[in-house]
C-alpha cells in the first residue's frame, strides 16, 4: 500500500498552509493561467524576466494542498533561473512525479524531490504539476496553460 | 452462493415484483449485498467502501448474466432479420423497452426511446424539438442546480438561434425558490428543463408542481432524471412531465445506454435526431420518409446488449421495491449527516427540505481532493470536485464539495468507515 505520509509530506502540508510567494505582482510582464477542468483547481503564475534570467515569480489561485504546495515550492527554487534551467527543472520533476527516472547525471531539484511520493498516485500527478505548465505557458508567451490528457 | 435477492430473468411484468416485494421481509442489506460480485473485493487492502454512486451504480449479477447471456446465446441485429438469432434479439430488445415502459408508467413503449444516456436524451430534444420550436428572443428556462448536461446543449441552442437560457434561483439550502421560477415563466418561455434530484446537492425538486406550473403557462418540460430514477417512485402519468430522461449506468444497469420519455404527440411531431438505418421506411436519393416513434430517433444499430442489461436493471429494483430502497437510503442519508454533523469544521452543503441520496460536504479549508485521496487509503469511494455543476459550487462559493452518495448496497458501517476516513483527514492535516 503507498503510503500517505510519502505524499503528504510535512514540508508539502507546511507550504500548503503558508505558501510563498502568493499574491499578485503589479506590473508582471508575464502571467499565465492554470486550470485543471477536473477539479476545478486554477492558479494564475506571474513573472518578472530580466532579459532570459526569471527576476521574480510568484502565484495566485486556489487548489488542494498537493498543487498549492507545489506552485509554492516552485516560485521559491525559480527566482534567478534561466528560461532554460526553469524548463530542465520543468522536465526532471516531471519525471520525478511519474516515476520514470532521473537523468544519469543527477538531478538539481533538491527540496522538490520531497514530491516523489506522488508517482504512488497518479491520480495527482496532474495536481503536483499544474503550477509547472502554467509556468511553461508563461514562458512561452501563451496565456493559458495546455494540460496534457 | 445465495440466490439473488432481486431474481427476475424476464418478461414477467413489474406490478407483478412489486407486489411481492411489498409483502416481503425486512429490507435485508447483506443479502443484497451478495448480488453485486464487485463489493466483495478489497481496495488498499480494505474492504471497498463504494460511497460514489451518483456518478455510477455498481451491477447486480443478474445485469452481468443478461449482457453474457446475450452475447454467449443470443446476439444478432435486430429488426432486419429473418432468422431465428435476430427475431429473438429483436424481442429481447423490446422486451427491455416494455420493461421500462412499466416502469415509468408511461402509457406506451413507442414513447421510449433509447439513446446513450441522460445527455444524449437532453441534446436529443434541445436539436429536434429544440430547433423547430425555438427562435430568436425565445427563452429557455433551467434551475440554479442544473448539471452540466442539462445546461450546455441549451446553451448551444440559445448561441444558434438567438434565444435566452434564463435561470431560477436556489436558496442558501439548496431548493430552487418557486416564486423566482413562476415569475420566469414568461410568455417567451418555450421549454423548462429541471432536475428531479441535483447530483451535487442532493435536492429533491418539487417537479410535479413545477410541472403543473409550467403548464398553466402552456410551457412544456423536460425532467432530467438522472439521479432521481435510482432512487424515487417515478410515475409519468402522476408527475405529467412532457420529457424525462435517465442514465442505465446510474440504475445498476450498464453504461452506454440510456432513456429518453416523450409524450406520443410531441415525439411524432418532432424532426428526426440523426439520420441512418431503422429510423427510415424508405429511402430514394431524392427523399426519405421516417419510421414511426420510437424508431425514427434511433438510427443505427443500437445497444442491444446495454437495453437487455437495463431491462435486468430495472427488474431487479422493482423486484427489491423502489419504496423499500427509498426508505433503506433515506435512512442511510440521515444517519450520514447526523454522523457527519459531530465533525469539528465540517459543513454539509445542501440542505433542502426534501433530499435524496447525496451528502457533499467541505472540511476547514481542506481541499476535497486531499479529502478524497486520503479516504481512498482506507478503500472508501467518492467524489470530490465540483461534480459538473460549477454554477452550484460558485452559488456557495466553493471550488469543489466532497460528496458520498449512497445506493441500495450501502450500510450504516460502512458510513461508520466513512466518518473514521474524515477524522484521519483531519489528523493528517492538523
Amino acid at each position: 500500500m503507498s503510503d500517505l505520509r510519502d505524499l503528504y509530506q510535512e514540508v508539502i502540508l507546511e507550504h500548503s498552509k503558508a505558501p510563498r510567494n502568493f499574491h499578485e505582482m503589479p506590473g508582471a510582464d508575464r502571467k499565465a493561467d492554470g486550470d485543471n477542468p477536473l477539479c476545478g483547481d486554477h492558479y494564475t503564475v506571474y513573472l518578472h524576466m530580466e532579459g532570459d534570467a526569471i527576476r521574480d515569480i510568484s502565484f495566485q489561485g486556489a487548489g488542494c494542498a498537493i498543487s498549492k504546495a507545489s506552485a509554492s515550492m516552485m516560485t521559491q527554487v525559480l527566482k534567478g533561473k534561466t528560461r532554460a534551467e526553469a524548463e530542465r527543472l520543468f522536465d526532471e520533476f516531471h519525471r520525478l512525479v511519474t516515476g520514470q527516472g532521473l537523468p544519469a547525471e543527477g538531478a538539481d531539484l533538491g527540496k522538490l524531490a520531497v514530491f516523489s511520493g506522488v508517482s504512488e498516485f497518479p491520480a495527482r500527478v496532474k495536481c503536483a504539476t499544474l503550477a509547472w505548465h502554467t509556468l511553461h505557458a508563461a514562458l512561452q508567451g501563451e496565456a493559458e496553460a495546455a494540460l496534457p490528457d | 452462493m445465495m440466490p439473488a435477492a432481486g431474481v427476475p430473468r424476464t418478461g414477467a411484468p413489474l406490478a407483478a415484483h412489486a407486489e411481492a416485494a411489498a409483502g416481503a421481509a425486512p429490507y435485508d442489506v447483506i443479502r443484497v449485498r451478495s448480488d453485486f460480485p464487485i463489493l466483495q473485493q478489497k481496495v488498499h487492502g480494505k474492504p471497498l467502501v463504494y460511497l460514489d454512486n451518483a456518478a455510477t451504480s455498481q451491477k447486480p449479477r443478474v445485469v452481468i448474466e443478461a449482457i453474457s447471456r446475450y452475447y454467449e446465446t443470443g446476439n444478432a441485429n435486430i429488426h432486419r432479420g429473418v432468422h431465428y438469432l435476430s427475431e429473438h434479439a429483436t424481442e429481447e430488445h423490446e422486451a427491455a423497452r416494455k420493461t421500462v415502459q412499466q416502469f415509468l408508467n408511461a402509457r406506451s413503449p413507442s414513447e421510449i426511446i433509447f439513446v446513450r444516456g441522460a445527455t444524449e436524451a437532453i441534446n436529443l430534444v434541445a436539436q429536434t424539438y429544440g430547433r423547430s420550436r425555438i427562435g430568436w428572443g425565445d427563452e429557455v428556462l433551467i434551475t440554479g442546480i442544473e448539471h452540466h448536461s442539462n445546461i450546455v446543449p441549451w446553451q448551444m441552442l440559445c448561441a444558434e438561434k438567438g434565444a435566452a437560457l434564463r435561470v431560477a434561483p436556489i436558496d442558501d439550502n439548496g431548493d430552487v425558490l418557486l416564486d423566482d421560477f413562476a415569475a420566469l415563466l414568461g410568455p417567451r418561455t418555450k421549454i423548462a428543463a429541471l432536475t428531479h434530484v441535483s447530483n451535487a446537492l442532493g435536492t429533491v425538486n418539487p417537479v410535479r408542481k413545477m410541472i403543473e406550473m409550467a403548464h398553466q403557462r402552456n410551457v412544456p418540460v423536460l425532467v432530467d432524471g438522472a439521479q432521481a430514477v435510482p432512487h424515487l417512485r417515478v410515475d409519468m402519468q402522476n408527475l405529467g412531465a412532457d420529457f424525462y430522461v435517465f442514465s442505465g449506468h446510474k440504475v445498476y444497469g450498464p453504461t452506454g445506454i440510456g432513456v429518453l420519455y416523450g409524450k406520443a404527440e410531441l415525439l411524432d411531431a418532432m424532426p428526426p435526431y440523426q439520420g441512418g438505418g431503422d429510423m427510415i421506411l424508405s429511402v430514394t436519393f431524392e427523399k426519405s420518409t421516417y419510421n414511426k416513434i420510437p424508431y425514427k430517433f434511433e438510427a443505427g444499430t443500437p445497444d442491444i446488449a446495454g437495453a437487455i442489461g437495463l431491462g435486468a436493471a430495472l427488474r431487479y429494483l422493482s423486484a427489491l421495491g423502489i419504496e423499500r430502497v427509498a426508505e433503506h437510503e433515506h435512512q442511510l442519508l440521515e444517519y450520514a449527516t447526523q454522523s457527519v454533523s459531530a465533525i469539528p469544521e465540517l459543513r454539509v452543503v445542501g440542505k433542502a427540505r426534501e433530499k435524496a441520496g447525496v451528502l457533499s460536504f467541505v472540511l476547514g479549508s481542506v481541499h476535497p481532493h486531499d479529502i478524497g485521496t486520503i479516504l481512498d487509503q482506507d478503500g472508501i469511494a467518492i467524489r470530490t470536485g465540483h461534480h459538473c455543476s460549477q454554477p452550484v459550487m460558485r452559488r456557495f462559493n466553493i471550488a469543489a464539495t466532497a460528496r458520498a452518495s449512497f445506493a441500495l448496497y450501502n450500510t450504516r458501517e460502512e458510513i461508520d468507515a466513512l466518518v473514521r476516513g474524515i477524522e484521519r483527514v483531519r489528523r493528517v492535516f492538523s
